[in-house]
């Protein structure tokens, strides 16, 4: 065991230290995750904080303006502009000085007074649909609770309550997600060059005329970008519980127990790319190419389940979402062992293929 | 005779730069492949609008009152209902992620409507704020659209009267497709993508063989083995553009309301940028190693989640608009999205432009710096 375990022991210090010898290296280690999660976390937001409008009122009477006072005191909707007739609307929607218009026509009050029902039009700017919708749910609801006040309780109300999530902000979903992602590409992208820089060097020639066996190379590589993986992990990890401060629901073991398997599985694959390159020019290439579907086919951005049926097959061979998913369950919804058990079986398939396969590829594939 | 100088030798570096390019046949087809890969993945993979989300309804009270109620929610492309009984079955499936949200029917339900004032309950799963807000939007239609059913049925008043309705429409994306902005932004990501991983490791490469240093004692000039770098790839650029554009166009059917012309010049400008920003990070870390780290940490996701691309800048706090101002994602971004879903823009296509011009030149230059005749 000792013999085994010495060589690998030596083989990771020597990786680690070409990690962390240059500054810029050592840098590139530790910043890269820091300042992802902070600027993604407060950057990557689906919910509307400042939707700023225009106004074309034909009306020109006391329930409009009770209306739109009751749209400033949201807080998310900024009066830019009062129009004064319908060919100033293209104008502002055009050059995207607002983000939708509300129309009153000359006989809204009139209407609303005789009982009849009073069409109110919302121009919205299309170019981000996502942005468009979700201005145009809040206007509803803020319309309805002005029909409530108008009108009375309609004769069934829903109480709605989000669980894990209570406030539905988008940032619960997103950055949880992100102790998973961020940490993968960097992972992957170390494992990757690890190899192919020494074929490219000529070192790793030698190092397959050491006594070393492919598993004990496989292991020493392997173990440095994992320790990395989970680094990165734990920098996120820290940010989003004490920075953004998410509440963690479920048990830090097991989160890191997922984690573990997660990176594992990820740099499975970088080491088979790696194994694969003659230069580091094809590694990066190949890691390129394969980040992409990773991080589109992982339920990063939108749920797998809006996805076709074809694709959302293929994300079995994707250890992403499956850590993603393990990450975000365990994290918010506090879920144990039992429920996200599922999750680990993908991730460590992936593991089981890809490392043997890689210590396989070193030695059937010189260049 | 200067000029003529100038010509031989980039000719000369040209012929060096394309054979190297296709010799490396990797190079060369994840160059070509990438984009139609992204593009598929893209437009099929990522998707906003929400379809059959599981959802449990829990009929506690067993009236016909009740169940007429939800009959709205059968048959619903956003919603897949599961009936059942009792609560903690309910709550059991959404624990497990059976289902996204709980419809909860209490057993005094049609007590209290007859008083007019009876209560739905709904539980959703948080954790996917979207598909939560679909569900919760989609059960009070369908509440609402029974409200209204009952009213013409006892001969009321309709619902609508004496209050405000709102009619919406959605300019330049009447569909409401998230598609159609997600596919132009799309080629601003294909060629941040290119620029980064073609032409980050080319200086890089060349400094860690050493053959730079010979370079040095021949008559080339930097701004000569710059521009020799990125002519070839340029040329894998523009194809790839075409790639998408007609993709953008034939497969997804994303209106082109601007001119070919103007998109082209849009697209190219960016596409040089993102060239010569590979090729100064190239340059700034002379080591493969950290050039491939920098490019894949500077390209990848800061276009995709700070650029405009799906995130609305409109919704970011100050100080990150003001980072993702530093982009030229972000200049290229709107610039695109506006050429396609609004038509021709000129103001805004000569504003982002020259500031896309400016990155161009100032990156340039700057690569040509890293590359001047000193060892180091």
């Amino acid at each position: 065991m000792l013999d085994f375990m010495a060589p690998v022991v030596f083989l990771c210090r020597k990786e680690l230290l070409m990690l962390v010898k240059e500054p810029a290296s050592r840098a590139l280690i530790f910043l890269p995750a820091l300042l992802q999660s902070l600027l993604f976390g407060y950057g990557a937001t689906y919910d509307l904080t400042n939707a700023p409008y225009a106004v074309l009122d034909q009306s020109g009477g006391a329930a409009s303006t009770r209306l739109l006072s009751k749209l400033t005191g949201t807080g998310v909707f900024h009066r830019v502009a009062t129009l004064r007739s319908t060919t100033e609307i293209a104008n502002v929607i055009d050059r995207g000085q607002a983000l939708l218009v509300l129309s009153f026509p000359a006989d809204f009050e009139s209407r609303l007074a005789s009982g009849q029902a009073a069409p109110l039009q919302m121009i919205l700017d299309g170019r981000n649909s996502t942005t468009a919708g979700a201005a145009a749910g809040q206007i509803g609801a803020v319309v309805a609770a002005y029909n409530q006040e108008r009108n009375g309780v309609p004769p069934i109300t829903i109480e709605r309550r989000a669980w894990y999530n209570p406030n539905l902000e988008s940032r619960w979903n997103m950055l949880p997600a992100l102790i998973a992602a961020l940490s993968m590409l960097q992972t992957l992208l170390l494992a990757a060059l690890s190899v192919a820089r020494e074929r490219e060097q000529g070192t790793f020639d030698q190092l397959l005329v050491t006594p070393l066996t492919p598993m004990q190379i496989l292991i020493g590589k392997a173990l440095p970008s994992i320790l990395v993986g989970l680094l990165q992990s734990t920098t996120i990890f820290l940010i989003i519980r004490f920075w953004f401060q998410i509440p963690l629901n479920g048990s830090v073991w097991l989160l890191y127990l997922g984690l573990l398997s997660f990176t594992t599985a990820a740099v499975g694959i970088g080491l088979s790319i790696s194994a694969l390159s003659v230069s580091m020019q094809q590694a990066m290439l190949y890691t390129f190419l394969l980040i992409m579907p990773l991080m589109l086919l992982s339920g990063l951005m939108s749920p797998v389940s809006n996805m076709p049926r074809v694709l959302q097959i293929a994300t079995y061979a994707n250890p992403l979402r499956f850590g993603m998913d393990l990450v975000r369950r365990v994290y918010l919804e506090g879920a144990g062992l039992h429920e996200v058990g599922f999750d680990f079986v993908p991730m460590l398939c992936i593991a089981a293929v890809t490392l043997p396969l890689a210590a396989w590829l070193f030695r059937n594939r010189l260049a | 005779m200067r000029s003529s100088g100038f010509g031989r030798r980039f000719v000369a570096l040209l012929r060096k730069e394309t054979r190297q390019l296709v010799r490396d046949r990797s190079n060369l087809a994840v160059g070509l492949l990438l984009p139609v890969l992204l593009i598929l993945l893209f437009g099929y993979g990522l998707s906003f609008d929400v379809t059959n989300a599981p959802v449990a309804i829990v009929l506690e009270d067993r009236s016909p009152q009740a169940r007429d109620v939800l009959a709205g929610l059968e048959g619903s492309p956003y919603i897949a209902p599961v009936w059942t009984t009792d609560m903690p079955d309910a709550v059991r499936r959404m624990r497990s992620g059976e289902v996204r949200g709980v419809i909860r029917i209490p057993v005094d339900f049609s007590e209290q409507l007859a008083r007019g004032q009876a209560k739905v309950q709904l539980l959703v799963n948080g954790v996917e704020t979207n598909t939560a807000a679909t569900i919760e939007s989609y059960v009070s239609g369908a509440v609402n659209v029974w409200a209204g059913r009952q009213a013409d049925r006892v001969g009321d008043e309709s619902p609508g009267a004496g209050s405000v309705v709102v009619i919406s429409r959605m300019w330049f994306n009447e569909a409401s497709s998230s598609t159609w902005y997600l596919v132009p932004g799309l080629i601003a990501l294909v060629l941040t993508l290119i620029g980064a991983f073609l032409t980050s490791l080319l200086i890089a490469r060349e400094w860690e063989r050493g053959t730079l240093e010979s370079m040095f004692v021949t008559p080339v000039r930097p701004l000569e083995m710059v521009l020799a770098k990125l002519a070839p790839y340029l040329v894998i650029g523009i194809i790839d553009l075409i790639v998408c554009l007609l993709a953008a166009r034939f497969i997804f059917h994303v209106p082109i309301r601007g001119s070919l012309g103007a998109i082209a010049l849009a697209s190219v400008l960016y596409l040089i940028v993102s060239l010569s920003l590979g090729l100064f990070i190239s340059g700034a870390t002379r080591n493969q190693f950290q050039a491939s780290q920098v490019a894949l940490l500077a390209s990848f996701m800061p276009a995709l989640m700070l650029s405009g691309f799906i995130f609305d800048l409109r919704n970011m706090p100050v100080v990150i608009r003001v980072v993702s101002q530093l982009l030229p994602a972000t200049h290229f971004m709107p610039l695109i999205k506006t050429l396609f879903l609004t038509g021709n823009n000129w103001p805004m296509l000569a504003r982002e432009g020259s500031i896309l011009a400016l990155y161009g030149v100032v990156l340039i230059a700057a690569s040509r710096r890293s590359l001047r005749k000193r060892l180091v």
